[in-house]
C-alpha cells in the first residue's frame, strides 16, 4: 500500500558548505519506527540519485522522532560558489518529502498511517 | 541569582525584520536582547566595506536596532548582546557612542567591546609557526589559496562575553563569536554557571541554537501545518525563559502571532544540524540526541534533559577567499510549449558558448517552475504554463563571465519565441568569495575585552 511521506512526516533542511542537511520529523510518535526502517541510507542516496555527488550519512534522534541527513555534494559547491537557485539547500526537504513507501495494508492499518490518494 | 532570566532574540541574520527588536523590547519583560548578524561569509563583506572606508565593516543596521531599543536599555535595563562588530567591533562601538552622544544618554551606555578573533594580520605568522588552517572540507592547506584570503576569524565562545558583562556592559560587541555564545553567555553570567558545568553550558547552547534564527522556530518557515499558522505578519520572536537548573522554555510575547509548539522548535532543531552527538562550540560539545522537548502551554515549549560534555582543543576558523565570478541570467518562456521553447533556448545559448570559445568552470540551467528546487524528482515540465530558464556560469576569467552577460538579450530576437522577462537588463557579473572552514589550537587566540563608554 502506498503511502506518501509528505502525510507522516515533516522537514526543514539546511547547508554546511557543499553539504544539504534533511531533518525529517515523524508527524506522530507512532510512526517514527516506518521512518527508521524506511528511510535507509540506500534508500535516500537513491531518491536523490542526479542531484547529489557524494555520500548519503544518517543520524538518528529517536528523542526527537527525527532522522538527520547529510548530502554530501548537494549544492554545486555549496554558499557563493554554487549557481543554483537553492544554493543552501533550503528545499532539499520537502525534496525528500516527495518520496512514496510502499508498506503493508496491516501496517498501514494497525498504525492510522495515511494512505495515499485517502 | 534571578531565578528566570529572558534572553529575547531579535534578529536570525543580517538583513532580518528591522521590526523585531524593538517589538521584543516594548512587547514584554526581557533581561537580554540578543542580535546575530553574522553568516558564513559576512564577515569578507565587511573585509570589504572596511577596506574602503577604515569606519566600516560592521553591521550597520545595528545602529538603527540599538536606537529603536534604547529606551530598554537606559529606562528598564535591558542588555543588549550582539555579534554586530564584524571586523571592526571598536568602529562599531564608536557609532554606538556617537548614537547614545546624539539622544542625550551617553552616560548610561556601557559598552563590553569583544576583539581578537581577527586573524587575518597573524595569518603568515601562524602559517609559519606550523598551523595549515588546512580546509574541513577538502583537507587542503589554506596556502593553496593564501594570497587571495579576505578575512580569517576564529569563532569566540561565551567567555569574553561573559566578562563583558561581569564589567557591567550594558550592550556587549563582539566580531565572530559563535551565534550560540550569544544566548549561552548571558544565561552563564546570571546563573554563575562554571567552566565545566558541561550539561547546564549544553542547555544554554541548545537554546541559543533554537533562537540564532528568530522566527524560524516560532513560526516561520515551518512546514508543520502551516496553513493554520496565525497571523504571521505580526510574528512574534522566540524568547528564552531560562532556570538556573538550565532547564528553559521557548515563549513569545503575548499578543504576537506565530506558534511556537513542539514541532515549531524540532523544525529548528534540525536545522543545519550535523552529528547530533556532537555539536561542536568551543565552550562544551553538546549532544543533541538528549534533548526533550514538551508542550507546557499555548505557544510554549519546555526543553530539559540535555547532555554535554568537554568542547576540544580547537577553534574554527571561518576564512573567506576570493575564488573567481559567476552570473546568473533569466527569460521567461510562455505558453504553448513554453518548456520546449526554454529547453530550445538553453540548447541555442550554449551552441553560441562554442562559437564564441567561451569556456567555463561550470555552466548550470534551471528551469524554474518546474524542475529549480527539485531536479529530476519533479515534472518533465511538459503542459506548464511558464518557465523561466535560468542560466549560471562560473570562471576563474572575468572576461569569460563579462561576454556570457551579453549573450541572454539577444535571445529575445534571435531565439525561440514567446519570451519575455527581460526587463532587469544583463546579468551582473559577481565576484565569488568562498568560504573555507579550518581549525586553529585554541591556544593561538585571546580574546580582548575592552569597556567603553
Amino acid at each position: 500500500m502506498k503511502v506518501r511521506l509528505v502525510d507522516i512526516a515533516h522537514a526543514r533542511s539546511g547547508d554546511k558548505g557543499d553539504t544539504a542537511n534533511v531533518g525529517v520529523i515523524a508527524l506522530r510518535p507512532e510512526w517514527y519506527p516506518v521512518l527508521v526502517r524506511e528511510l535507509t541510507v540506500e534508500r535516500v542516496a537513491a531518491h536523490f540519485r542526479g542531484m547529489i555527488t557524494g555520500s548519503v550519512v544518517r543520524y538518528d534522534l529517536p528523542n526527537l522522532h527525527a532522522l538527520n541527513f547529510l548530502l554530501h555534494g548537494a549544492l554545486d559547491g555549496g554558499g557563493t560558489l554554487s549557481l543554483k537557485t537553492d544554493a543552501q539547500g533550503k528545499v532539499y526537504s520537502t525534496a525528500l518529502l516527495r518520496m512514496i513507501l510502499d508498506l503493508d495494508a496491516a501496517e498501514v492499518k494497525a498504525r492510522g498511517l495515511p494512505a495515499a490518494g485517502d | 541569582m534571578k531565578p528566570v532570566v529572558r534572553v529575547a532574540s531579535g534578529q536570525g541574520f543580517w538583513g532580518d525584520w528591522l521590526a523585531a527588536p524593538q517589538r521584543q523590547v516594548d512587547g514584554g519583560p526581557i533581561d537580554y536582547l540578543m542580535l546575530d548578524y553574522l553568516a558564513e561569509v559576512t564577515m569578507s563583506i565587511l573585509q570589504k566595506q572596511k577596506e574602503r572606508d577604515p569606519k566600516m565593516g560592521y553591521a550597520r543596521d545595528f545602529v538603527g536596532a540599538v536606537d529603536s531599543v534604547l529606551e530598554g536599555i537606559v529606562r528598564r535595563g535591558v542588555r543588549v548582546v550582539a555579534n554586530a562588530g564584524g571586523v571592526n567591533p571598536h568602529g562599531c562601538a564608536d557609532a554606538i557612542l556617537a548614537l547614545a552622544e546624539q539622544r542625550g544618554v551617553r552616560g548610561k551606555l556601557s559598552l563590553g567591546v569583544v576583539t581578537g578573533d581577527d586573524l587575518l594580520p597573524r595569518l603568515d605568522e601562524l602559517m609559519a609557526a606550523g598551523h595549515p588552517l588546512a580546509s574541513m572540507d577538502t583537507g587542503e592547506p589554506l596556502a593553496t589559496v593564501r594570497d587571495r584570503v579576505l578575512s580569517a576569524n576564529a569563532y569566540l565562545g561565551s567567555g569574553p562575553i561573559v566578562e563583558a558583562l561581569g564589567k557591567g556592559a550594558n550592550v556587549v560587541i563582539t566580531g565572530r563569536s559563535t551565534d550560540t555564545a550569544l544566548t549561552m553567555a548571558p544565561l552563564r553570567f546570571e546563573f554563575g554557571w562554571g567552566d565545566r558545568d558541561w550539561d547546564r553550558l549544553a542547555a544554554g547552547i541548545v537554546a541559543g541554537h533554537i533562537i540564532e534564527c528568530g522566527a524560524q522556530c516560532s513560526g516561520g518557515n515551518c512546514l508543520h501545518e502551516w496553513r493554520t499558522i496565525p497571523d504571521l505578519a505580526n510574528v512574534g520572536y522566540p524568547i528564552v525563559e531560562a532556570n538556573p537548573d538550565g532547564t528553559f522554555a521557548i515563549v513569545k510575547h503575548p499578543g504576537t502571532g506565530g506558534r511556537i509548539s513542539v514541532p515549531s522548535v524540532t523544525e529548528q532543531l534540525v536545522y543545519e544540524m550535523g552529528d547530533p552527538h556532537a555539536y561542536i562550540t568551543p565552550d562544551v560539545v553538546a549532544d543533541f540526541t538528549t534533548i526533550q522537548l514538551e508542550q507546557a502551554g499555548e505557544n510554549r515549549v519546555r526543553v530539559f534533559g540535555i547532555k554535554g560534555g568537554p568542547p576540544t582543543d580547537k577553534l574554527k576558523v571561518s576564512i573567506a577567499y576570493r575564488a573567481g565570478f559567476k552570473a546568473v541570467g533569466t527569460l521567461v518562456y510562455s505558453w504553448p510549449d513554453a518548456m520546449d521553447k526554454a529547453r530550445l533556448a538553453d540548447r541555442v545559448l550554449r551552441e553560441r558558448f562554442k562559437m564564441l570559445g567561451l569556456t567555463f568552470e561550470a555552466i548550470l540551467t534551471e528551469f524554474v517552475g518546474v524542475n529549480s528546487t527539485h531536479g529530476p524528482l519533479a515534472g518533465d515540465g511538459a503542459g506548464a504554463d511558464e518557465v523561466q530558464l535560468r542560466i549560471g556560469v562560473r570562471s576563474p576569467d572575468r572576461t569569460m563571465v563579462e561576454r556570457f552577460t551579453r549573450e541572454l538579450a539577444p535571445l529575445v530576437l534571435n531565439g525561440p519565441p514567446s519570451v519575455t522577462g527581460f526587463a532587469g537588463g544583463r546579468p551582473k557579473v559577481e565576484d565569488i568569495v568562498a568560504y573555507w572552514p579550518a581549525l586553529v589550537d585554541k591556544t593561538v587566540v585571546s580574546p580582548v575585552v575592552e569597556i567603553r563608554s
